[in-house]
């Protein structure tokens, strides 16, 4: 039982990673593309500025949740994408630095390279976090000692890069959703037609992923054997369709919401077609590293799962708690007069 | 080279240079706090200047900080595999806490602190100033509950191949992991304390914003003065507890060979890795003493210890007493600062000598950590589980390749930090931005 809520709670982390950081990784992305002066660049920043460091904590949560609660998970996956965990490390570290660093010195040349840093440190997450997710989805190949062979090559395959696509793309849509929230006049309308053309490609790119998945994974097998799971679908199609209505009516806030609903349901779409395994393997289905006893146990004992639990119900909804106060507290647009940090 | 070798030296690198940062982090966080604090009660403008010239410091030395700390979460996974599986169970789980309880609320209001200015008032933004004060410092109470863990393992029982955890506050309640924070915190404030000291003197031996650096100046001489005395008094109690839970560690410390009571301390020594190759001037019972309170004490030395259980004793010796003479270095100067507060601008020799203080408590903090943990070595935790079964199934091509983008990517962000916080310094407290 403790195992089964682990998982769920595993599950919940990364998506709520994906709804948050998403947007600011968008948003990165986006910039040289949406930005057209120096003013404009200053305020996708801004728009991050308050938010990025708060969201990508919870990263390093579902990175925690996942070593405190599936240690034999953590190791397995950690050491056997380690080169593809190691890039997505350096990306998130020039990219948070560029966030700091860039406004100090007034010089182009300065402000340029911390662009570079931002766009490739935006854009590299977002892809490995989508090819990363997708090969666990249709396994990886981990023998009976839990090591796992081949290398980040191999996890360039078809179904890996559609992860990957499929990621930079809920992220673009979640960026411009919010720059739509956060900037104000031409940027903003920007900023609202780009989400505009990035929801049709999206929405292609879902409906493609899925029946590819269909083919290229076992994740449906949850869902057949219990038809009413299907109805979780529901969340990430009803985020889709709302994010277009809401688009449409100007309706930013409900917009964005709408995105992260969809993000959040696409996540965990996936999590309950994994259930029991976190790592499936796909050379032998008894050495897919799991959360209950299916296949080799990864999950820590009852009394660290005990514990967990309790810190976990106790500290969660006060982070949830004050980070919303945050969001509430910076929901304005940015102005000019923002800009002056 | 072999994984272990190159993974040892990765994590070495990737630590060594995180703890750059995290020291000033913690203590001149709390400074400024403490500056927000008097702003609000006395509604002295001089206060708020300060909070803000220090905090842009603080942000520069804070970001790389925290970006060089997501590393060292994911390296357990990527280069200790074995290690994670085997101790998960505990170990992970103070991590997932620190991520929980602590980090999550720095990371939140560090971006409010940093774009509240205006939409707060000056007495919450003070609040979120301690706040994130607070919520460092509650991360190196855990870290250190964790890293407590791997020198003295408390509150587990092996079970299913591997470490359990079955007693929650014996892990928590680790004496050791207490000792280690006190001497980390004292030490990451002496860091704060010289940082602004130096700062303060460079400008007033420049003779510029003489108000401003005479007021941050009082307050580094009082921080660093306070905290070098306690380091050194706490130092005392923590090398007790060295020598109660790892006489292994205490003996490669002092390059001490024979097991033997009332153990002199050797005003002149030379650590070799068999022996020592010079030792004169003993002061009788001394080692005796400093370990065990106790001049009858019976010190263990390293000869009843098989060399496969040895850690490298020259490292720990020399980095030991690296440690040591900065803690005694420090005082004096700290003193020296504090009795001449008020008239320090008689003293320009002493201004200019300041600013080169400043690497001081960082390198004694640098050399108390390799002391710590080559000194724990050939255990990863101590006892139970040697480092060299700790390590990933990985190639050594993969780890050198990430070791080496490690070192020049760290090398290039280090140098541009340095770089932005010597123009704030130049520009002084009252630069546009």
């Amino acid at each position: 039982m403790l195992e089964t809520i682990w998982f769920l709670l595993w599950g919940v982390l990364w998506a709520v990673y994906f709804a948050l950081d998403g947007f600011d990784l968008g948003m990165g992305m986006l910039k040289p593309f949406l930005a057209r002066d120096e003013y404009e660049k200053r305020v996708i920043y801004n728009a991050a500025g308050p938010f990025w460091d708060g969201n990508e904590v919870w990263l390093i949560s579902a990175g925690g949740v996942t070593f405190a609660a599936f240690p034999l998970a953590y190791a397995a996956m950690f050491s056997g994408l380690y080169t593809a965990l190691m890039l997505l490390l350096f990306a998130l570290i020039v990219r948070g630095v560029s966030f700091e660093f860039r406004s100090k010195v007034d010089s182009p040349g300065w402000k340029a390279l911390w662009d570079g840093c931002q766009v490739a440190g935006s854009f590299l997450p977002a892809l490995l976090l989508g090819v990363a997710f997708a090969n666990i989805f249709q396994g990886l190949p981990l023998d009976q000692n839990q090591v796992m062979h081949g290398g980040l090559l191999d996890l360039l395959n078809p179904y890996g890069l559609a992860g990957g696509v499929l990621f930079v793309l809920l992220f673009l849509l979640h960026g411009a959703l919010w720059l739509s929230i956060k900037a104000e006049g031409d940027l903003r309308e920007r900023a609202a037609s780009t989400a505009a053309k990035l929801w049709p490609v999206l929405a292609a790119v879902i409906v493609v992923f899925l029946a590819y998945t269909w083919f290229a994974t076992k994740l449906f097998t949850n869902y057949m054997a219990n038809p009413a799971l299907f109805l979780i679908l529901l969340v990430p199609v009803g985020g889709l369709v709302m994010i277009r209505v809401w688009l449409a009516a100007r309706r930013f806030w409900a917009a964005w919401g709408a995105s992260a609903v969809m993000i959040i349901g696409v996540t965990l779409f996936a999590v309950v077609g994994l259930f029991p395994a976190i790592l499936p393997s796909s050379l032998n289905p008894a050495w897919s590293l799991t959360a209950t006893d299916a296949g080799i146990k990864a999950s820590s004992s009852p009394l660290t799962l005990a514990i967990m639990l309790g810190v976990a119900l106790v500290f969660v909804p006060i982070v949830i708690g004050y980070q919303f106060w945050v969001y509430k507290t910076f929901s304005a647009p940015v102005t000019r007069e923002d800009l002056e940090y | 080279m072999d994984a272990i070798l190159l993974s040892r030296l990765q994590f070495a690198a990737a630590t060594m240079f995180h703890f750059i940062f995290v020291p000033l982090t913690l203590g001149l966080s709390v400074l400024i706090a403490g500056m927000e604090t008097a702003y609000v009660r006395t509604g002295k403008e001089l206060y708020l200047r300060m909070a803000k010239f220090w905090g842009k410091l603080f942000l520069i030395n804070f970001v790389l900080g925290v970006v060089t700390g997501i590393t060292l979460e994911f390296q357990f996974g990527t280069n200790w595999s074995r290690y994670s599986a085997y101790v998960g169970d505990i170990f992970g789980s103070l991590l997932a806490i620190e991520a929980t309880a602590a980090f999550f609320l720095e990371s939140t209001f560090i971006g409010v602190w940093v774009f509240g200015w205006k939409k707060l008032s000056p007495k919450a933004h003070a609040i979120v100033a301690w706040l994130v004060a607070g919520a460092g410092n509650l991360s190196a109470v855990w870290i250190l509950i964790a890293n407590g863990f791997m020198q003295n393992p408390l509150g587990y029982v092996i079970r299913n191949g591997r470490a359990e955890l079955n007693d929650f506050m014996a892990v928590v309640l680790n004496p050791f992991a207490w000792q280690q924070f006190a001497h980390t915190i004292l030490g990451a404030f002496c860091v704060a304390g010289f940082f602004v000291l130096g700062i303060s003197a460079w400008h007033l031996a420049r003779k510029s914003h003489e108000e401003f650096f005479n007021a941050s100046l009082r307050i580094g001489a009082g921080v660093a003065l306070a905290a070098s005395i306690l380091v050194a008094v706490q130092g005392h109690f923590h090398g007790n507890e060295v020598a109660r839970v790892q006489p292994v560690k205490l003996a490669a410390m002092e390059s001490h060979w024979e097991t033997r009571a009332n153990a002199p301390m050797y005003l002149l020594q030379i650590p070799g890795e068999n022996g020592n190759v010079l030792e004169a001037l003993p002061v009788p019972s001394l080692l005796s003493i400093l370990a065990y309170n106790d001049p009858n004490a019976v010190v263990k030395g390293l000869n009843d210890v098989p060399a496969a259980d040895r850690p490298p004793v020259a490292i720990t010796f020399w980095a030991f007493r690296a440690m040591v003479g900065i803690g005694t270095i420090m005082p004096l100067i700290a003193l020296f600062a504090w009795v001449k507060r008020r008239d320090i601008g008689k003293y320009p020799w002493f201004l200019k000598l300041l600013p080169w203080a400043i690497p001081l408590p960082y390198l004694g903090l640098q050399a108390g950590w390799i002391v710590a943990e080559v000194g724990r070595q050939p255990w990863i935790v101590h006892g139970l589980m040697r480092t060299s079964d700790a390590v990933s199934p990985i190639s050594g091509g993969q780890v050198g390749f990430t070791l080496a983008a490690i070192i020049v990517l760290y090398t290039l962000l280090g140098a541009a930090g340095f770089f932005l916080a010597g123009r704030a310094v130049k520009q002084g407290p009252d630069a546009a931005r």
